[in-house]
């Protein structure tokens, strides 16, 4: 076990954890925070997608010790009051079905708005491509990252 | 006597044509190895090519913009492209899934602090390349990243270069150990860099 200082959204925290464990799991077993979520394990389903630095990050396979002094974003911290453009603009889409990859979709959306504010639907189709949804809602995330992009 | 001057110039002259030309040719033969062996470098190619072909160090060298995966050396999926830098592209770059260092398991993204393809404007493709063309590739400084003999043979410790054999996980091992490729890599280089026939 090891002591590890770490920044997530904007808060100093403190954890003691095996230096593989993936920050996933610091987040959700030792920081409480609930809303980046498992599924893979594995890096292949985007839902686990935080930024670290802002740059969009498959958290279930980043272990800890690889983190450095970046600063890590998670779902919770993406804006105050859930007004971020993305999330206004699922809201208004009526995006999710089940739900449970949107923070993984909304993180990978938000990070692609911030790297490239007007991108076209096949540059959206590319950077969304590692976020999967099980329900198929991938038209309405389309248009709720055009949606997004006219207001940021 | 202005025969005699004239005589006295040219001869000045010669001696420094002599002198360059000389340094010239000495500092060509200090370049060049003592010994050069054709067939030895041949040979030592053949184990090179061997692991450049081997999809751990081949599936990073794609002959399109997608990297490849596993040891069918199939389009990795998700399809992240190369990108300007060979980094990625947004939300798809290798530091995505790739960190410094892999979280242990058969199936987890391997880790290195400098994943990337080779960039946009040299792709250095080993994909479907045959041993002859692989071989003319590295050897131009226009294909190989710029690189002259020198740099080439440094190459063989670069970091993504050893990272191939400590992947871990269930991936298979190029046929050689590291060791016995460098060996292999400076025998080719140092033999001449020959490229074996078409």
């Amino acid at each position: 076990m090891s002591i590890f200082n770490l920044k997530v959204n904007g808060k100093l925290e403190q954890v003691d954890v095996d230096p593989d464990t993936p920050i996933l799991w610091v987040l959700r077993e030792n920081l409480k925070m609930l809303g980046t979520k498992y599924g893979c394990g594995i890096a292949h389903c985007g839902v686990c997608t935080i930024h670290l630095d802002g740059v969009a990050t498959r958290s279930c396979s980043y272990p800890i010790s690889s983190l450095g002094d970046r600063e890590i974003t998670t779902i919770e911290g993406l804006s105050k009051n859930a007004d971020h453009p993305v999330q206004k603009a699922w809201i208004k889409h009526d995006v999710a079905q089940c739900g449970y990859c949107q923070p993984g979709q909304i993180m990978t959306a938000a990070s692609l708005l911030a790297q490239n504010p007007n991108p076209t639907d096949e540059e959206i189709r590319r950077a969304m491509n590692g976020n999967l949804c099980r329900c198929g809602t991938y038209g309405r995330i389309n248009s709720a990252i055009k949606t997004a992009a006219k207001e940021m | 006597m202005f025969n005699t001057k004239l005589i006295v110039i040219f001869l000045l002259l010669g001696i420094v044509v002599l002198s360059s030309m000389s340094g010239q040719i000495g500092k060509e033969e200090a370049e060049i190895p003592l010994k050069i062996d054709k067939k030895k470098s041949l040979l030592a190619f053949e184990k090179v090519y061997s692991v450049l072909k081997h999809p751990r160090c081949m599936n990073c060298h794609p002959s399109g913009d997608v990297p490849l995966q596993g040891d069918d050396s199939h389009l990795h999926t998700m399809l992240p492209q190369r990108g300007l830098d060979g980094k990625g592209l947004y939300t798809m770059k290798c530091v995505t899934c790739h960190p410094s260092k892999g979280v242990p398991g058969d199936h987890t993204p391997p880790g290195n602090p400098d994943w990337h393809l080779p960039p946009a404007d040299m792709k250095m493709v080993f994909e479907g390349k045959t041993a002859h063309e692989l071989a003319l590739q590295l050897v131009d400084p226009k294909k190989n990243g710029n690189k002259n003999l020198e740099a080439l043979r440094e190459h063989a410790d670069d970091g993504l270069v050893k990272g191939v054999w400590t992947m871990e996980g269930n991936r298979t091992l190029p046929p050689l150990t590291h060791a016995e490729f460098k060996k292999a890599w400076f025998a080719w280089i140092d033999n001449g860099a020959f490229a074996p026939e078409k």
